[in-house]
């Protein structure tokens, strides 16, 4: 008897979470209903509730319209990883380990840098763009992009490198390994994790961009997926089965996320946030 | 300690100590700058990257609204100077005091919200009860999908005719309500679907910060007798005050940001009802046929100089937090 009170009370509380967690994922499934719903039953009144007649327009329609956005978006989203992965790996290391004079004024800059309202930064890189002549272009959007990412990367790299043992840095010194082998062969193997993390959070960030690309590549051949998604909602004719089913396909990068490196994630949000 | 050692042994006979040790002092002092020279060569690339992509958009703005522009000037780069003109024609602008309360009642009312469910999403998911950590982590997804997608979800479901929302209040015999296009209901209706985007973001940073309570605090007050209602009071939320204070912080300077949802669901309509600072911005800028991008420019900075505030805030307590 007493022992199963508890046990009961564990299973009522666990149907809580699962009522809680498809409260909260109502929209998404909607999303998912929507796309599959036939366009003649979308203003039907009332709607249904389950894809009972479930068609496949909506996503024919994404594969004869959309591949060359969605495309241009992975371009932008890897290009994004590199160029930030270059630049805050590095920069991480310098500010964990060699810290020379006046680098904790740059921590200070990295910090401030990410409170800047990305609609300033457009604003700004919109008229640098158009005079230098990179509107338009897919690697304007990489470096726009990652101005998102860089001070989030160097953050993790820097939290992260300063949890290295000073002692593995002094071994690989001893035996011979200057600054840069050392951070090549003995720091970045050991900083998986962080690599893992910062390169899924900017390609994220990448893929999901929508200010910088909306301002910076509104009339390009390359266009990412967003404005694929902007322009469909803007047509007249709303095809809302399409719509929906567009940005069910653009959510899975963000699904294959949460599936394969659901601890890196849950890292990267609570980065520089807590400290322990 | 191996190095030092390593010293003693080389060292030359008695004669040349002198010598030998200024020398020893110059290479070491050699080495520190060269040693200083690699860290910053590591340094350079982000100390010019900031430059380039952070310091000099951040002029090109702040130049813009200093200056008098038209398309064609915007070309040539040669727009007269004309002081506080922008600002003083955007502070006297009838947008500017709606734009500016409905940022501040999107920022307060969002942060507000997310932060009560998250703390108490936090708590509860506190419990390890079966399926807790797969539970959580699929309440992640609406924090991790792109804007436009959850922002074009929450369009349909919000439609005035076919959306499910009002199916819902036709349910339980509400008259239909028009979210997105009754200036009553735009700013209602993207706050709340920020607040959706924004409970993961508090659940996860307020459930990490709920993990460094000792178990056994609770335990003590237990068998003192306190209800959980009574622990949650004097012992959960006085101690989670550090990560809560952080939290909200970054919350605030991460809404007051926030322009892709407002402008994908109601793009700040209807007449202004939920133009924030930065929809606002955005429209003088690239709304228009006729871009403003003097005053776009000027309300830009002033969002600039309202997240700086709360930023700097956001500085002091972490800098205090880690002292």
């Amino acid at each position: 008897m007493t022992a199963t009170a508890p046990r009961r009370r564990g299973a009522r509380t666990t149907a809580l979470g699962i009522v809680l967690t498809a409260l909260m994922l109502f929209p998404v499934y909607w999303m998912l209903n929507v796309s599959l719903t036939p366009q003649q039953d979308m203003r039907k009144s009332p709607p249904d509730l389950l894809p009972l007649h479930p068609t496949f327009s909506g996503y024919s329609a994404v594969l004869h319209d959309q591949l060359p956005y969605l495309a241009t978006s992975l371009l932008i989203g890897l290009g994004t990883v590199v160029l930030t992965l270059l630049l805050a790996a590095p920069a991480g290391y310098a500010l964990a380990k060699l810290r020379p004079r006046g680098s904790g004024l740059l921590g200070l800059a990295l910090l401030i840098a990410q409170m800047i309202p990305g609609i300033v930064m457009a604003m700004g890189f919109y008229a640098i763009f158009l005079n230098l002549g990179m509107m338009n272009t897919w690697w304007g959007l990489v470096v726009a992009d990652s101005t998102v990412a860089v001070p989030f990367g160097v953050m993790i790299f820097t939290a992260f490198m300063s949890g290295i043992p000073d002692e593995l840095t002094a071994a690989a010194r001893i035996d011979g390994a200057g600054t840069v082998r050392t951070f090549w062969s003995v720091v970045l193997p050991v900083s998986r994790n962080a690599l893992v993390t910062v390169s899924l959070f900017s390609f994220l960030w990448a893929w999901s961009d929508f200010v910088f690309a909306n301002t910076l590549d509104s009339g390009g051949t390359l266009r990412p997926i967003t404005l694929g998604i902007y322009h469909y909602i803007g047509n007249n004719n709303q095809e809302w089965n399409a719509i929906m089913a567009t940005a069910v396909v653009a959510s899975v990068p963000a699904a294959l996320l949460l599936v394969l490196a659901q601890r890196y994630v849950a890292a990267g949000v609570t980065a520089g946030a807590v400290k322990d | 300690m191996t190095l030092a050692r390593a010293d003693r042994s080389q060292r030359p006979p008695a004669a040349s100590r002198a010598t030998a040790s200024d020398a020893a002092e110059g290479v070491r002092r050699a080495q520190r700058r060269r040693h200083r020279w690699t860290a910053w060569a590591f340094l350079l690339p982000i100390v010019a990257y900031l430059a380039a992509f952070y310091l000099y958009p951040l002029y090109r703005n702040l130049d813009l609204s200093l200056r008098h522009y038209t398309v064609r000037s915007f070309v040539d780069g040669d727009a007269p100077y004309s002081g506080w003109d922008n600002f003083r024609q955007v502070l006297h602008d009838p947008t500017f005091w709606p734009a500016l309360r409905n940022t501040m009642v999107f920022t307060l009312v969002s942060i507000a919200v997310q932060y009560t469910a998250g703390l108490g999403l936090a708590v509860f998911f506190n419990r390890h009860f079966r399926l807790s950590g797969l539970l959580r982590a699929l309440f992640l997804i609406p924090w991790l999908l792109p804007l436009i997608v959850s922002s074009s979800t929450w369009s349909w479901m919000l439609n005035s005719e076919s959306g499910v929302v009002n199916y819902a209040l036709h349910l339980v015999g509400v008259a239909p309500v028009d979210w997105l296009t009754s200036p009553h209901w735009a700013l209602v209706s993207v706050i709340i679907a920020n607040i959706w985007i924004g409970i993961p973001f508090n659940l996860v940073i307020l459930h990490s910060g709920l993990q460094n309570i000792p178990a056994d605090l609770h335990e003590a007050a237990a068998l003192d007798g306190a209800g959980p209602w009574q622990q949650f009071r004097r012992i959960t939320f006085p101690l989670l005050r550090p990560v809560s204070a952080i939290t909200l912080l970054l919350g605030l300077v991460y809404t007051l940001k926030v322009f892709d949802l407002i402008w994908i669901m109601t793009k700040g309509g209807p007449t202004d009802s939920s133009t924030t600072l930065a929809t606002w911005s955005y429209r003088l800028g690239f709304g228009s046929l006729l871009p403003q991008f003097g005053p776009g420019a000027a309300v830009g900075n002033i969002l600039i100089l309202i997240a700086l505030v709360f930023g700097l805030l956001y500085i002091r307590v972490q800098k205090r937090q880690e002292a």
